[in-house]
């Protein structure tokens, strides 16, 4: 009952954050200078057929009234057609986001990995080398903006030793016919594991160049708490126990630490996710946030409105499995 | 033949500056021998290099420890750990902070027995289940279930108590265990130390500052100041008539219940300047290579 309750009011919460972001992009838009039917027509074309273009997408009408024929459509389900690509939004975002949720989690495994493995190795050799080291990569790899380790990482994977693909999501002579957008899920789930390789070759390194900074980050506070926890009187009391220090940071320290950091990945993510719009572009990758740079050159106001919704409808997702992990996670929590 | 034997054991910061100043003790099978000393007088510091768990900035410098007859440092890293967590065990201090708050009580007290010593876990949970009936812990099956947080403090002592006889060892340190506890529950707890101790003849080297507790619990004691032991001698003798002056001093310090209004005494002056003097010359004739 307390659960089904939580869930109606985070529910609620969600609708309303959604509501304010709609607002909030359909004014800024609208606001910021272009307008999309100068992009549609050539130069030099008659006031008339500027005005019959806008009264055929409605930008005639005044920004109140646009936005409540947009904001009830959107409620019916119908976000609108691009004016660029004459497809329905709805389609292409939905078509698009695939790509960009396995990149976005492909990031966020491999910061975790390597994050969390630098870690607890750190904490293992607190004190030594080692954890020098390790300090020391991870202030490099924060120093600089992942759109940077993209351009790094191309010049380093894709120029002096060709390792991986530098642009796009698969390769088209491979000739694959993929039944959904989750081109890497499906590919395993077929077993093509020569598809997969591909889709790695490409994907791998836009991946790395938004999981490298989260994994510093990750780095930073994880082992942060673990050092704290280490001092704590269980840790003392496990070691009389007879336990190695390896099984004592996992099995004890580890589960005490970890809550800030998750709180941390949580916020982290979303940003990461925002940074895909970069990654994306950098690396040719046919996701949604490359559509996004199109979507704002060409002032495709229906597409931007769409794609950001989307990106909002997201980032609420992604607090939402933050909190109940944290709730899985911390016994104290659970009856709360 | 002791249990315990420490000999010469010295123990020093990294800067050289000196913890314990060749400490020598012995606790003898089913013995409880207290560890008396003002703060930083090195009580715990013993405790501590006995179950291998010193802090960082502390090294262990000279001496031998023998845990059942085995010189400890002579044995690896791992072999130590081991044989540290086969026959001895430590009631800690603070209850609220020496349980592992993500963690159920149950696995607690038998991952020592399951991870270490090898037990099946049915048995090894069993096992639990007794030992926390043993502490007068009602309706076990369900403490076993819960996380620290939802007990108290008294009944989380308890948990710890039975946890530290689990794997029957031969030997149980007790660091101050009743000093973050109140003063009713103090009680309880001293009582059931004191009864767990009897039944399972473990040998028990109590660490505190209460002679109070002392007389309660212990048959000898060991008086520590600036890491030096300053006397060695039974509880019923040291309560008649302790031989040196600074445990004189200690005895008159200790507020008597008799006497609630009565006026703290503290160790006076003097006899402080007289026990720093003897450690200073006990140091002295120590680097010379002179000491008996």
């Amino acid at each position: 009952m307390q659960i089904v309750r939580a869930l109606l009011t985070r529910l609620i919460t969600t609708l309303i954050t959604l509501f304010g972001a709609a607002i909030i992009v359909f004014v800024v838009i609208r606001v910021v200078p272009g307008n999309p039917i100068a992009m549609m027509l050539p130069p030099g074309a008659s006031e008339a057929d500027i005005d019959r273009l806008k009264a055929l997408y409605g930008l005639d009408k005044g920004i109140f009234e646009q936005f409540v024929i947009w904001i009830s459509n959107v409620v019916q389900g119908d976000f609108g057609t691009s004016i660029t690509l004459r497809q329905p939004v709805y389609d292409l975002v939905i078509g698009r986001l695939p790509a960009t949720l396995e990149l976005s989690v492909m990031a966020l495994l491999i910061a975790v990995v390597i994050g969390g493995a630098a870690a607890l190795t750190a904490t293992l050799y607190r004190g030594s080398k080692v954890e020098g080291g390790i300090d020391v990569a991870g202030g490099i790899a924060l120093s600089l903006p992942d759109f940077l380790w993209g351009l790094a990482l191309i010049l380093l994977f894709g120029v002096l030793w060709p390792l991986f693909h530098i642009s796009g999501r698969i390769s088209p002579s491979l000739g694959f016919e993929f039944s959904t957008n989750f081109y890497l899920f499906e590919a395993l789930a077929r077993f093509r594991f020569d598809v997969v390789l591909d889709l790695m070759g490409h994907m791998l390194m836009p991946a790395l160049a938004l999981a490298i900074p989260l994994a510093a980050i990750i780095l930073q506070l994880l082992k942060q708490s673990l050092k704290e926890c280490m001092h704590d009187d269980y840790i003392t009391l496990a070691r009389t126990k007879g336990y190695a220090e390896s099984s004592i940071i996992l099995r004890d320290a580890l589960p005490n630490a970890i809550l800030p950091t998750l709180t941390l990945i949580g916020v982290q993510f979303t940003f990461l996710i925002g940074g895909t719009v970069i990654i994306e572009r950098l690396f040719s990758y046919e996701g949604l946030g490359n559509m996004a740079i199109d979507a704002v050159i060409n002032r495709d106001l229906p597409l931007i409105q769409g794609i950001v919704l989307i990106f909002a409808l997201l980032f609420t997702m992604v607090n939402l499995v933050v909190d109940m992990a944290y709730a899985a996670l911390n016994p104290r929590l659970r009856h709360a | 033949m002791s249990f315990l034997s420490i000999q010469d054991l010295t123990v020093q910061l990294k800067n050289g500056m000196p913890l314990l100043r060749h400490v020598s003790l012995d606790v003898a099978p089913g013995e409880v021998r207290a560890l008396v000393g003002e703060s930083g007088a090195g009580k715990s510091m013993i405790g501590k290099a006995v179950l291998g768990i010193l802090p960082k900035a502390a090294r262990l410098t000279g001496g031998k420890i023998l845990l059942d007859g085995e010189d400890l440092q002579t044995l690896s890293q791992k072999a130590r750990r081991q044989r540290i967590g086969a026959r001895a065990a430590l009631i800690p201090q603070d209850p609220l902070t020496a349980l592992n708050p993500s963690r159920r009580v149950g696995p607690q007290i038998t991952d020592r027995l399951v991870d270490i010593l090898g037990w099946k876990r049915p048995d090894a949970e069993k096992r639990a289940l007794e030992l926390l009936e043993e502490v007068h812990i009602q309706s076990p099956d369900r403490v076993m279930k819960a996380y620290p947080h939802e007990l108290s403090g008294g009944m989380r002592q308890r948990i710890l108590i039975a946890s530290a006889f689990a794997a029957e060892p031969k030997l149980i340190i007790a660091d101050e265990p009743t000093t973050a506890l109140d003063v009713t529950v103090q009680k309880q707890i001293l009582k059931l130390i004191r009864e767990m101790q009897q039944r399972h003849g473990t040998a028990l080297l109590f660490v505190t500052h209460d002679l109070g507790v002392v007389s309660k619990i212990a048959q000898s004691l060991t008086v520590l100041y600036a890491g030096k032991v300053i006397e060695e001698t039974t509880v019923k003798d040291f309560f008649a008539a302790p031989s040196h002056a600074y445990s004189k001093a200690l005895l008159a310090a200790t507020p008597k219940y008799t006497d609630p209004q009565g006026s703290l005494t503290p160790v006076p002056e003097s006899v402080i300047t007289a026990v720093e003097a003897e450690v200073a010359a006990f140091d002295e004739q120590a680097r010379a290579g002179t000491r008996p």
